[in-house]
């Protein structure tokens, strides 16, 4: 480490462009979002194998434990046969003494643990029925991914389709799909899909169907803009010249030109998705329980957290906000990237 | 102009009328509602009675038509939790969501736009990540977690404010700052792109050149067209802080409608769940409304489209 300090004391220079080369690179390129949706997707797929304890049982002993850093809290307590109301604070009965202290006797004052810390064992706690939440929140990662790609698969691919048609044949056609959309924008949709999970009953086909209603209507928006734009092109009057079937014309020569636009809607589409399923899990209509899904992890949390015990809660809205954030922020660099033009659409 | 309108005016009822349907076809799909009305100690009589009173006897198209007859005139049935008429529930409710609405809506205006002004004019310093990292975490932080947050670090643990409920004044700040924080984040967006497009136009650059001070250059000429995009955004806005109201009045236990909702839903009252839905869907195809006028009024380029 020697040579380092001289290696700055003699060119200052050198390790400043260092540094500063390293804040330019996070600033042009997506490093830290990139890297923490690498994180959420490896977890959601190797949870089975990297997660210590099993995501849906616990046991009700080893409930509430706090995360790692906690340490044991002690006080001093008198060993006594039967507790007395005023001084209850410093007294502990003998049998409870004895689990902790085999040889203590009545009379005895011993150092007792009043709250167990936390340990290796959980390393961010467990929550009220004694579940491992670091667990819980890999496995949540799972749910996470699943309906993000459920959803943009039916969805998205609905969605383009429809933007396709749309736009290709315009008058009537267009005129429908996209009073449709702008249906599908004028309703509370959060509320629809709760009665729809309700009526139906909760399951996580349901949800996934939802979903991807909720999120056909902007592919098929920015799809159809797209196609508006490129079949005027001259090379889609010689594809139809030379005898291509519209099929072709759609599939092979407009929507390509469509796909920057499409990476970036996706991108940020996912991030909006994963808000929508945690909300209804939340609110008690996601993915039902005892599955671990972020939104109901912070559900069930939450009542304890007037206690005290605020890990259960956090640790799953964290995991939420870091792979929202990092969509947010890699479609926004994405955006800038690819398609400029975007730019006006938040 | 008034074709534009009218076209939008028969979209909105459209609008309503899928909404209708839908609700109708999944009260029915859920089962018989005679099932929550009546218990088991209940005759054939009772049923067939009940389902004379309720229309059940008619084919479904009918019942459709009974209900939607009855609607207009805002008779949505009995609520079956409350045993009073669900109008009656909605119109006790209504105020306090429409209070945490507007509350939330101005703290989206008064600390989106400044921040996003703020925002454009320091471009690229700390002041401007700043701003960026508030529209961030507002756009990224689930809302329901964000509420249970706030109420941790300033209900539990500093003890400024009431937890939940809606007795005291200062109660409606933690709901409010949640709610109103989404929107604060895409107004401090829309207002920093639209100063930075402004900022960087001819006639700014004009002003700049004939003398006029930075001050007078940011809040006379280029203020008045950055409002532009988070006016229109305004409407949109009131219509989806009623549904962030779902979320909110859950975390902060608000007597208000999204609560009622909420509580219909998992009580299975469907009357009142229908009348809820109806209520929030024309909240929300109002102001659609209201925003595709205000749209035509500001840019007449859309009066054409």
């Amino acid at each position: 480490m020697a040579s380092d300090v001289t290696g700055i004391a003699l060119q200052p220079t050198g390790r400043l462009t260092r540094i500063t080369g390293i804040y330019r690179m996070l600033r042009r390129w997506p490093v830290i979002p990139v890297a923490l949706l690498a994180v959420v997707l490896v977890a959601g797929i190797t949870a089975p194998w990297i997660a210590p304890h099993d995501p849906e049982r616990g046991l009700l002993p080893e409930r509430h434990i706090p995360p790692f850093w906690y340490s044991d809290e002690t006080a001093t307590k008198t060993v006594v046969e039967r507790m007395t109301i005023e001084g209850r604070a410093g007294q502990i009965l003998l049998s409870k003494a004895q689990k902790q202290q085999p040889e203590a006797e009545l009379g005895d004052e011993i150092n007792v643990v009043t709250k167990v810390g936390g340990s290796s064992k959980f390393l961010l706690g467990t929550d009220h029925l004694g579940r491992d939440v670091l667990s819980r929140v890999i496995y949540g990662a799972r749910i996470s991914l699943l309906v993000a790609l459920v959803t943009l698969g039916i969805g998205g691919t609905f969605g383009v389709l429809m933007g396709l048609i749309a736009g290709w044949y315009g008058g009537w056609v267009d005129e429908v799909l996209m009073r449709l959309v702008d249906i599908k924008l004028s309703i509370p949709l959060i509320l629809i899909a709760l009665v729809l999970v309700i009526s139906l009953g909760q399951s996580l086909a349901i949800i996934l169907a939802v979903l991807a209603i909720f999120i056909w209507p902007r592919f098929a928006r920015q799809v159809r803009g797209e196609v508006l734009q490129l079949k005027n092109m001259d090379y889609v009057a010689l594809a139809k010249v030379s005898g291509a079937s519209t099929a072709r014309i759609l599939f092979i020569h407009i929507f390509p030109g469509t796909i920057n636009t499409l990476i970036v809607v996706a991108t940020l589409q996912v991030g909006i998705v994963i808000l929508l399923e945690s909300t209804l899990s939340f609110l008690g209509a996601g993915v039902p329980p005892p599955t671990p899904a972020w939104g109901s992890m912070v559900a069930e949390g939450r009542d304890k957290l007037a206690g005290g015990v605020w890990w259960s809660t956090s640790f799953p809205g964290l995991a939420i906000m870091f792979t929202v954030v990092s969509l947010n922020l890699l479609g926004d660099w994405l955006r800038d990237t690819l398609d400029p033009r975007l730019r006006q659409i938040v | 102009m008034q074709k534009y309108l009218a076209r939008r005016l028969l979209l909105a009822l459209v609008t309503l009328l899928a909404v209708s349907v839908v609700i109708f076809v999944l009260s029915r799909v859920s089962g018989d509602p005679r099932h929550i009305y009546l218990d088991d100690y209940s005759t054939q009589e009772d049923w067939d009675r009940m389902g004379a009173v309720l229309g059940l006897d008619k084919p479904y198209y009918q019942q459709y038509g009974i209900f939607i007859k009855d609607a207009v005139r805002g008779d949505f049935g009995r609520s079956v939790k409350e045993g009073r008429p669900v109008l009656d529930v909605i119109i006790e409710r209504a105020p306090a969501t429409l209070l945490l609405g507007f509350a939330a809506f101005l703290i989206s205006l008064l600390v989106g736009v400044p921040l996003g002004i703020m925002s454009a004019v320091t471009r690229g310093t700390i002041l401007d990540q700043f701003g960026k990292l508030v529209a961030l975490i507002g756009q990224s932080a689930p809302p329901f977690w964000l509420g249970i947050m706030l109420m941790f670090l300033f209900a539990v643990w500093l003890r400024w404010t009431p937890p939940y409920g809606k007795e005291d004044w200062n109660s409606i700040l933690l709901p409010a700052i949640t709610l109103g924080w989404y929107y604060a984040a895409a107004n401090l967006r829309l207002v920093r792109s639209a100063m930075l497009d402004v900022l960087d136009s001819e006639y700014i650059k004009l002003a700049r050149a004939k003398g006029v001070s930075t001050n007078a250059v940011i809040l006379k000429h280029a203020f008045r067209n950055a409002l532009i995009p988070p006016l229109t955004f305004a409407g949109i806005t009131l219509g989806a802080l009623v549904t962030g109201s779902l979320v909110v009045e859950t975390v902060f236990a608000w007597p208000g409608l999204g609560r009622l909702a909420i509580d219909a839903l998992f009580a299975f009252d469907y009357p009142l769940l229908q009348g809820v839905v109806i209520t929030f869907t024309l909240l929300y195809v109002t102001a659609a409304f209201v925003v595709d006028i205000l749209y035509a009024y500001i840019d007449p380029r859309i009066r054409y489209a």
